[in-house]
């Protein structure tokens, strides 16, 4: 009994460091996936400069991850990623590739280099993107599981749906990106912000759309929980939710532009304007909605269709003797991470930042 | 077919693994010296003053930042490693494993998040001993971050404190007895002494190289004789350490000893093979250059102590590469005995007053600034070529762990792996050499005035002094 809470209790702590890694790292790829649409190279550098000092923390969270799955749900780790083979790998690389990129385009010694680099940074965005957007739909579809362990082929994470999910998620980082250029910057850079905010929110919720249709026809058990009473009376809430957010995400795109209209110069340094950072709450948001009702259909599978939770969980000495040092360590690592958003707050101009 | 012709996709798996750990291993094996190297010399500069002291904590503390983040960067690889490839392993013995890497991992991260950034942006910036207590924290977490995966590793060699379930997964039954088991203490004495005398090596290198230039630099003095007499110190008790690795290895892992002796026949008295060509066909070393009995008295400290040879174990109980663990442990003890010749030397050189002008012990410590790295490298292989066929020592199969993944998709990957590494860890090596080429000055400056290392983690020092970074050499807070 005390193991199957203790288990809970991870579900929940694993959940939520995904989320909290596909919020933080997701804009600072959207910023590396927007890179084609910002030509400018002062934009470049200002957008780069909004995430410099926040990024890498950010990632640290995969490995969270990584690292927790395999410490309390061993079973689940050891099905899910050699299921997942070649979009992780894939992925982890263009996430090393992009690192090193952001390091070396700072360095670089000619503007050809500069934009040797700046493609790097940019490519490798949109690759490690897409690879987590893969995985996730091949995830959700099931993954086909014998005596332990994945009895899969090599190439069963490609398909209509993972590849949906994929492109899903470009739109949905990208939006993050961009409402967060509209929240870290001003001028010409924070009025492209808007601009692509505008058409990257109609995709994300186009691909909201499609992926929800879709997805109670990949396995009765979604089905069940979508549509059958009285489960429905906890899964309504979600797209109601989505069309209610939606519109108020428009509604601070205008306000934010009517304020810049009206601002006289530029904004004093370390001031937060709120109302510029709507949209992008908003945007998480739909990221939030989307992430509960994906954890509706999914609880309570680990590995859909076969394992649970409490079949993948690890003996409860395991879970127990890593949750004492999770519990002290994790409050310390957020209330640093949120110091350190506070301290970096307010605009970031052309030209200023870290050089 | 043609994928006949290819390796098994356990031998590449295999490969990628001993690749991207190897190539990982590096980073650490300097982060972890370096970074006590630090506190001393921070320690060194506030207990005596000297300006010289503070110049190379901030000449070496520039080659700690980019080294310490390809050491993130490549580890990150190592945690989705296990699930990827080895997911049979994963599944069995997550439940005693996991934990403790784990706690690498939350402390790495709480590292990372919390004095890094501290200890490389915030001279000046915080008072001296704050300073001072986040490198020490550095260097304390870089100890225990090893701590963890060292004892995960031993727990490997000779698991410990664990019942076996019946669906065959291994579970925890004493955590203390897992932690600490039996050949913990010694492997992280061994590996641990190993990094500092791999960073004496590298610092000494580097001083010998500038003191070849200007022999008058007397920042490249100070850092050449700081690292000899480390090696003159050290070097010696690292081989005290390794004989005591290789009787506890003879007592746990005979058939590891056998393969680094070259034995095949169990035999009292038995020779030190020097050289030789273990040939596992014909199961006997030949063309062996012998000193008879001294194999005996090495490893049971008795002229006519008994040695088992390979030949006592049933083949699929030997290790599956003889000649690499052979030649490894060769490699390994050769580097050694070439760092304890080093130190003695600077001995020697330094009672004659002519330790920093004689040209050719200059030259032969730069020659020998890889020496650590190639010792550390070596001697891993050897332990870890010496443990197979187990993953677990004696109770899974190296052939059992491995993930159901294609062989073609472990090719693709470790094509991969091996194009990006390259690229990646080249440009950060070649960057290193760049830090190495610039002389030691008075007056150095910090990590600061370096384009920011975002590796460096979620550091709010950089912003701290945003406004005094238009100085070029920011002075320490008084």
């Amino acid at each position: 009994m005390i193991n199957e809470t203790v288990a809970v209790i991870w579900a929940l702590l694993i959940a939520t460091g995904i989320f909290l890694y596909v919020c933080m790292d997701g804009f600072d790829l959207g910023v590396g996936i927007l890179f084609p649409w910002l030509r400018d190279r002062e934009d470049r550098d200002t957008a780069v400069n909004t995430v410099a000092p926040v990024w890498d923390g950010n990632e640290t969270w995969l490995v969270l991850g990584g690292g927790g799955l395999f410490a309390v749900f061993p079973l689940a780790y050891a099905v899910i990623l050699p299921a997942l083979y070649m979009p992780l790998i894939v992925m982890l690389l263009a996430l090393i590739f992009r690192g090193v990129a952001f390091e070396m385009r700072f360095r670089a010694e000619t503007p050809k280099q500069r934009l040797w680099w700046d493609r790097a940074f940019s490519g490798g965005s949109m690759v490690a993107t897409f690879c987590q957007g893969i995985a996730l739909g091949a995830l959700v579809q099931g993954i086909e599981v014998e005596e332990r362990a994945y009895a899969g082929g090599w190439w069963d994470w490609v398909s209509g749906f993972s590849v949906l999910t994929g492109l899903a998620l470009l739109a949905g980082y990208g939006l993050l990106g961009a409402c967060w250029l509209i929240w870290k910057t001003e001028g010409a850079l924070q009025d492209r912000g808007r601009e692509l905010a505008r058409w990257l929110g109609s995709l994300t919720l186009g691909f909201i759309l499609v992926v929800s249709l879709v997805m109670p026809f990949l396995q009765p058990e979604f089905r069940a929980r979508w549509f059958d009473f009285p489960a429905i009376l906890l899964a309504l809430p979600v797209p109601v939710l989505v069309v209610l957010l939606a519109w108020r995400f428009y509604r601070a795109l205008d306000e934010s532009e009517e304020a810049a209209r009206k601002r006289p110069g530029p904004v004093p340094p370390r001031q937060v304007l709120w109302h510029d950072g709507v949209p992008f709450f908003c945007a998480l948001g739909l990221f939030l909605l989307s992430y509960i009702g994906l954890g509706i259909s999914m609880w309570p599978m680990i590995v859909p269709p076969e394992i649970t939770i409490w079949e993948a969980a690890a003996p409860e000495s395991t879970q127990v003797f890593i949750l004492v040092g999770a519990a002290i360590l994790i409050p310390i690592i957020l209330a640093y991470t949120g110091y350190v958003y506070w301290l970096f707050r307010g605009k970031v101009q052309a030209g200023q930042g870290y050089h | 077919m043609l994928w006949d012709a290819f390796p098994s996709a356990l031998d590449m798996a295999r490969f990628q693994f001993a690749f991207t750990v190897t190539f990982h291993f590096l980073f650490p094996a300097f982060t972890i010296g370096l970074a006590s190297y630090l506190a001393v010399l921070e320690g060194l500069w506030l207990w005596t003053k000297r300006e010289v002291y503070l110049d190379l904590f901030r000449y070496w503390v520039k080659v700690f930042a980019v080294n310490f983040a390809m050491g993130v960067v490549s580890g990150i690889v190592m945690s989705y490693q296990f699930g990827t490839n080895w997911s049979a392993f994963s599944d069995r013995t997550g439940p005693v494993l996991g934990p403790l890497l784990g706690y690498e991992v939350l402390t790495a991260f709480f590292l990372e998040a919390g004095f890094l950034g501290v200890m490389l942006f915030g001279l000046g910036r915080v008072g001296k001993g704050l300073h001072f207590l986040a490198t020490c924290l550095v260097a304390i977490g870089t100890l225990i971050s090893g701590f963890w995966i060292l004892s995960a590793n031993s727990w490997m060699q000779t698991p410990s404190g664990y019942s076996i379930g019946p669906d065959g997964r291994f579970l925890p039954e004493d955590w203390w007895a897992i932690i600490f088991n039996p050949s913990f203490p010694l492997r992280y004495l061994h590996t641990i002494t190993g990094t500092f005398l791999t960073t004496a090596l590298i610092v000494g290198a580097v001083g010998a190289w500038h003191l070849l230039r200007n022999g008058a630099n007397e920042r490249a003095r100070v850092m050449f004789s700081m690292a000899m007499w480390m090696t003159a110190a050290v070097a010696p008790a690292q081989l005290v350490f390794g004989d005591l690795q290789g009787l506890w290895a003879l007592h746990y892992q005979p058939q590891k000893v056998a393969a680094m002796e070259g034995h095949w026949e169990t035999q009292r008295g038995a020779p030190l093979i020097l050289f030789g060509m273990p040939d596992m066909e014909r199961e006997e070393t030949r063309m062996s250059l012998e000193i008879p009995r001294l194999g005996s008295l090495i490893l049971r400290h008795d002229w006519d102590g008994e040695i088992q040879g390979l030949k006592e174990f049933p083949p699929d109980q030997r290790p599956t590469n003889v000649p690499l663990v052979f030649w490894s442990f060769r490699i390994m003890v050769a580097a050694g005995l070439l760092m304890i010749a080093l130190g003695f030397v600077s001995l020697w050189l330094r009672w004659r007053g002519t330790l920093y002008r004689t040209d050719w012990f200059l030259r032969w410590a730069v020659g020998m600034g890889p020496s650590g790295l190639i010792a550390v490298t070596f001697g891993w292989i050897t332990t870890e070529a010496g443990r197979q066929p187990f993953t677990v020592y004696g109770l899974m199969r190296t052939a059992d762990s491995v993930s159901p993944i294609a062989a073609p998709a472990v090719a693709t990957s470790l094509a991969l792996f091996i194009v990006v590494y390259f690229i990646v860890f080249g440009a950060g090596i070649w960057y290193l050499f760049r830090l190495f080429r610039h002389p030691p000055e008075a007056h150095e400056t910090g990590a600061e005035a370096e384009p920011p290392i975002r590796t460096a983690g979620i550091t709010p020092a950089p912003s701290v002094g945003r406004d005094r970074r238009h100085g070029a050499h920011p002075e320490p807070a008084e």
